[in-house]
């Protein structure tokens, strides 16, 4: 079972309080009438997956109930950071320095 | 004589207490203290069980968890029946029962064991190659034989009476393992005022220094400085100490799964007590001292009873008083054995000889050997044993090519030790083979995890205590430490060769030998996974604690690879069997899932109501009268309702409230339909659906301000709607001012619906105009009901005049009786669930789950008209957009009228447009929902159903079982197609 920091609670939490919400930093377009199919497909369907780290959503549902991101190793399961719904995605370089 | 093979002199039991047991009926005595596998061997019984596939004779092998033979049953009554416990753990307790597995009729004599003389016909794979055609065999032939071959122990018949606890713990350090290295981490970690917990399988800490005779640490015996130890850490605050504790499993982020036997060693556990606890613990360190596990040999006839580990033999004279035989051979690589042989020879029991593999081996041993008197053959194989319940001789092949036979009772054997890597690897570490010493010893661990002791390869004490406080950042004192015993030498794999005649067994468990790993390796597995299913080594209940490490150097070694290149396999949780029980803990009986209740729920309880569950949900489904039988009552609920009124317990709908300044704006992006022009007090159905355009949920939702709507959702939905609200308006559109609550469990709501639905609540009713020309069809006021503040909808889900009441959950009750007392003298009804399918049925109203399934669009469900095309956005607009959910041939909810009208189709029944086709047919759709319309008197259906709408008036066909019924293709409302009646 995982223990995980709520960036919102600023507290390690167990596993059981949290739900997990699929791929982070997916953008929704605010006028998606106009998307194509492919784009439609791309946001909607295609997920990285990767083996390393998973930039990923979290809810603290059983908690404060807020969203945040979390990038996780998916091979040891180590969070590299929590960080609050809205806030940048960790620049390629910050990654891989939290992997170090 | 009772215990004749009990050493007097021996041991560290203090034979003060004798307890009588059973096994297989027969009557035994042993000391408070002993193993059943300690006691039955004082008595001389080696002979404890039959072996999985061929039924062979065996006896137990280990002293310790990793044994794969002596498996039995332990019975206290007729509930509390434990299967395949090792007798080698089992605690013996006074009236003990225990009887042996897998023999027919007897240990002694086994029918089963024909499967032996048959074995050229069991060879590894047997299972694919034969069991395979025809499909028929399965059922009638294949199953049968193999479940009543496959026959490890019985579960009992009665469901489990015993209680099992759970607990969640926190520590600084937690340490795995209490012998040597354990011990010394723990002082260590107390020493600096860390929070420990130390916990061990057995029943009391000391590992391997309990059976260890010679060691002196800090000139103190092995068992002294451990029980002191223990005994000085006890006195702290900050050490847990858990014995009979194993931890099972090493999870994620530090959590590590420890199962504590309470009461399984007790002759009379007290009533009250838990008989097993699952400790969850977080550990900001994990230390594991898990020792390591002794191997086999593996040589023909290496399974007869009175073959054993020697380090087992050991632990069971210097710690039980115990001898496995009188005349003792010893076949060995390792030094380790060397030991055993000397305990053995000191304590006045005959060693034979001592065959050792090896071709040289240390002279300070071999000097020992000659002080004993006891003859060394190096170079040496045993080739062959012989004895049919239990070992009476063996040959011996010296190095020069001689045969040489030794008349034996029991042998010892020893291929050295393995690292247990178990927990480790759980803990995602990746084992390294160490080329020198030939084992796999723990690499790093992503975790912060540190392994001490025999488990990472340290053999001498001096080395294993320094290490334990290593780990816990400790300088290393000086230990005084004498006599420490060499852990030289072992081998992995067959020694000899292995065409000589009889099996020599790798996996006693499964009975998998070295020439059935040879068999799989030349029909192409070529990697240990593959080899590891195709003969299933390693796959029994010991999980290949003996036998992986020799599977896979025989493996390698035809592949003619490296170890490390053909794999380790992987070590998964459990580390040994657990019950299912301490996992379940107290969820079980009406403590396994929550169950929800109305405040309504009494009444219908008082009022004779059959229940369903509905999601998490109690709700009343019909109430049935003197004599009725379910159909009778909801033909009833739906004829009355439909004639006078019905009131029906609504409560358990999902309810959320939506508010804020751009509550409408919200609403706009979440439900398909438009919502700037709905006015306040008005109420509108909406449909929810996701990004992929497929229907979400529905519900209908009052407008009770431009700032504040009360939304209602589906019984079930109401937590995923919330959270899908919640995604959107967190993530997507944080810039809106809108909060949601939710609301399903403070609003009771009550539906009162029929002819007479305004005649029942209208007196009840105060500071609104409920009638019909300022109360229209879908409209909602907030207003008092018998004083109470309430939420009033005029709305309906059964196509009556109809209001549904909401008032706060703890008026639900009151104002509940209150409505019953006006509506009964009417006649009216209470209908429950199953009236209020039939009913909206009728009406063509659809239930999101039941009549669609997640990949019906709004448009597949003929609901077009309830999306607002206009909108730029909402949640669904452009998945719905994608080509396959446009084209044509999608399926479409349609009525369907049966020609007998008489006949109920079966929900989930296929239909197909020509019923004399071939089979497979081509499907055109199922039945999503049908009943019995007393009101109509006939049968009513929805389907779903290729290009529905296009086949309106065609006749399709339900081909059942034992019949093809015939049905046309109609709209969905059955009942009131114009709507007139609940405008009334
Ligand atoms: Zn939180």
């Amino acid at each position: 079972m995982l223990l995980i920091h709520c960036p919102y609670c600023e507290a390690d939490h167990p596993e059981l309080e949290f739900a997990n919400a699929g791929e982070a930093h997916i953008v929704r377009p605010r006028e998606m009438s106009n998307m194509s199919d492919e784009d439609f497909e791309a946001m909607f369907f295609i997920r990285d997956n990767p083996k390393g780290v998973s930039l990923e959503r979290w809810r603290h549902v059983h908690g404060c109930g807020r969203f945040f991101n979390a990038l996780r190793h998916t091979v040891s399961d180590t969070f590299l950071k929590v960080y609050k719904a809205g806030e940048a995605r960790p620049s390629n370089d910050e990654i891989a320095k939290l992997i170090k | 004589m009772t215990q004749p093979f009990r050493i007097k002199g021996a041991g560290t039991l203090p034979h003060t207490r004798t307890i009588q047991f059973t096994f297989d009926g027969q009557s035994y005595e042993g000391y408070e203290g002993d193993t059943l596998a300690s006691a039955l061997l004082a008595n001389g019984v080696h002979l404890m069980g039959r072996s999985f596939k061929y039924h062979r004779p065996r006896g137990v092998v280990a002293a310790g968890p990793e044994e794969p033979n002596a498996l039995v049953g332990i019975t206290r009554d007729r509930a509390r029946h434990t299967p395949n416990v090792r007798a080698s753990v089992q605690e013996l307790y006074d009236g003990l029962n225990a009887t042996s597995q897998n023999r027919f009729p007897t240990l002694n004599f086994d029918i089963g064991a024909l499967n032996s003389l048959m074995s050229p016909f069991f060879p590894a794979g047997f299972y694919y190659k034969t069991f395979k055609w025809p499909a028929k065999a399965w059922d009638a032939l294949y199953e049968p034989f193999i479940r009543r071959a496959a026959g490890l122990g019985e579960a009992p018949t009665e469901s489990d009476p015993d209680r099992y606890v759970n607990r969640f713990a926190h520590c600084d350090v937690l340490i795995i393992g209490g012998g040597a290295a354990g011990l010394a981490a723990a002082q260590a970690a107390a020493e600096k005022s860390q929070s420990v917990i130390l916990c061990d399988e057995n029943p009391a800490m000391g590992g391997w220094l309990l059976a260890d005779s010679d060691i002196q640490i800090d000139g103190q015996t092995g068992a002294q400085w451990a029980a002191n130890m223990a005994a000085e850490l006890a006195t702290r605050d900050n050490v847990r100490l858990l014995t009979r504790t194993t931890g099972f499993g090493y999870f994620q982020h530090n959590m590590v799964g420890l199962v504590e036997r309470i009461t399984d060693h007790q002759a009379r556990p007290e009533p009250s007590q838990p008989r097993e606890r699952m400790w969850q613990v977080r550990a900001k360190q994990v230390v594991i001292a898990q020792g390591s596990i002794e191997r086999a040999m593996v040589f023909p006839g290496n399974d007869r009873p009175g073959i054993v580990l020697a380090g087992a033999a050991q632990k069971w004279l210097n710690q039980y008083g115990v001898s496995v035989g009188s005349r003792i051979g010893v076949y060995t690589a390792c030094d380790t054995a060397y030991a055993a042989a000397f305990d053995l020879h000191e304590a006045g029991i005959g060693i034979e000889v001592i065959v050792d593999y090896r071709k040289v081996v240390d002279e300070t041993i071999l000097a020992q050997a000659r002080e004993h008197k006891i003859e060394v053959v190096l170079g040496a194989t045993v080739a062959q044993t012989t004895g049919r319940l239990r070992i009476n001789g063996m040959q011996v092949k010296t190095a020069t090519g001689e045969q040489k036979e030794f008349d034996i009772d029991a042998l010892l054997m020893s291929a050295g030790w393995t690292p247990s890597l178990h927990l480790y690897s759980q803990s995602r570490g990746k084992p390294v083979w160490d080329e020198a010493s030939q084992r796999f010893l723990p690499g790093e661990s992503p975790q912060d995890c540190i392994c001490v002791g025999g488990c990472t390869g340290t053999d001498s004490m001096e080395q294993v205590l320094a290490e334990a406080e290593r780990a816990l950042g400790n300088k290393p004192r000086k230990f005084d430490i004498e006599d420490d015993v060499s852990t030289d030498g072992g081998i992995i794999g067959a020694t000899g060769n292995s065409t000589e005649k009889g099996k020599a067994f790798v996996d006693f468990q499964n009975d998998v030998t070295a020439k059935d790993i040879a068999l799989a390796v030349r029909e192409g597995m070529h990697s240990i996974e593959h080899v590891k299913r195709y003969t299933t080594n390693g796959m029994a209940t010991d999980q290949g604690k003996l036998s992986n490490m020799h599977g896979l150097a025989i493996a390698a070694n035809l592949l003619k690879k490296p170890i490390p290149e053909v794999g380790l396999t992987t070590f998964r949780p459990p580390y040994t069997p657990t019950t299912f029980g301490s996992f379940v803990g107290h969820t079980r009986g009406p403590l396994f899932d929550p169950e929800r209740k109305t405040p309504i729920h009494d009444w219908a309880v008082e009022n004779g109501a059959d229940f369903e569950p509905v999601s998490l949900w109690q709700r009343a489904w019909y109430f049935p009268r003197a004599g009725e039988t379910m159909h009778e009552a909801v033909d009833r609920e739906c004829r009355t309702t439909r004639e006078i009124a019905g009131i029906f317990d609504a409560s358990t709908l999902g309810k959320i409230e939506v508010t804020g300044p751009d509550a409408a704006a919200f609403m706009n992006i979440m439900y398909t339909n438009s919502w700037d022009k709905l006015k306040a007090g008005r109420a509108k159905y909406g449909i929810m659906c996701r990004e992929d355009g497929f229907i979400y949920d529905d519900g209908v939702v009052g407008k009770l301000s431009d700032t504040r709507f009360h939304v209602t959702t589906t019984t079930g939905g109401a937590p995923r709607v919330l959270n899908h609200m919640e995604d959107y308006l967190q993530t997507e559109f944080p810039e809106m001012k809108v909060w949601l609550t939710s609301t399903s469990e403070q609003w009771a709501t009550i539906a009162v619906q029929g002819p007479k639905a305004r005649e029942i609540i209208e007196p009840l009713v105060t500071g609104a105009d409920i009638s019909a020309e300022n109360f229209p069809h879908m409209s909602v006021v907030e207003c008092k009901v018998c004083g109470v503040p309430a939420r009033l909808f005029r709305i309906s889900f059964t196509g009556e005049l109809g209001f549904e009441i909401n008032v706060p959950a703890d008026y639900g009750r009151s104002i509940w009786d209150a409505v019953w007392r006006r509506a009964q003298p009417l006649g009216a009804c209470a209908y429950g669930t199953e009236a209020m399918h039939v009913m909206r049925a009728e009406k063509g109203y659809i239930i999101v789950g039941q009549d669609t399934d997640g990949t019906v669009t709004p448009h597949d469900a003929g609901l077009s008209w309830a999306i607002a095309k206009s909108k730029p956005d909402f949640v669904g607009k452009r998945g719905m957009m994608r080509p396959d959910l446009v084209r044509e041939g999608r399926r479409q909810l349609v009525g369907l009228k049966t020609s007998d009208p008489g006949k109920v189709l079966e929900e989930g029944a296929q239909i197909v447009e020509d019923p004399e086709q071939p089979v497979p047919m081509k499907m055109l759709g199922f039945v999503t929902s049908s009943y019995w319309s007393g009101t109509l008197g006939k049968s009513i259906a929805l389907a779903l159903i290729e290009d529905g709408s296009l086949r309106l008036g065609e006749t399709l066909y339900v081909p059942m079982a034992d019949e093809i019924i015939e049905v046309e293709v109609t709209g969905t409302v059955f009942y009131d197609e114009k709507g007139e009646r609940l405008h009334g």
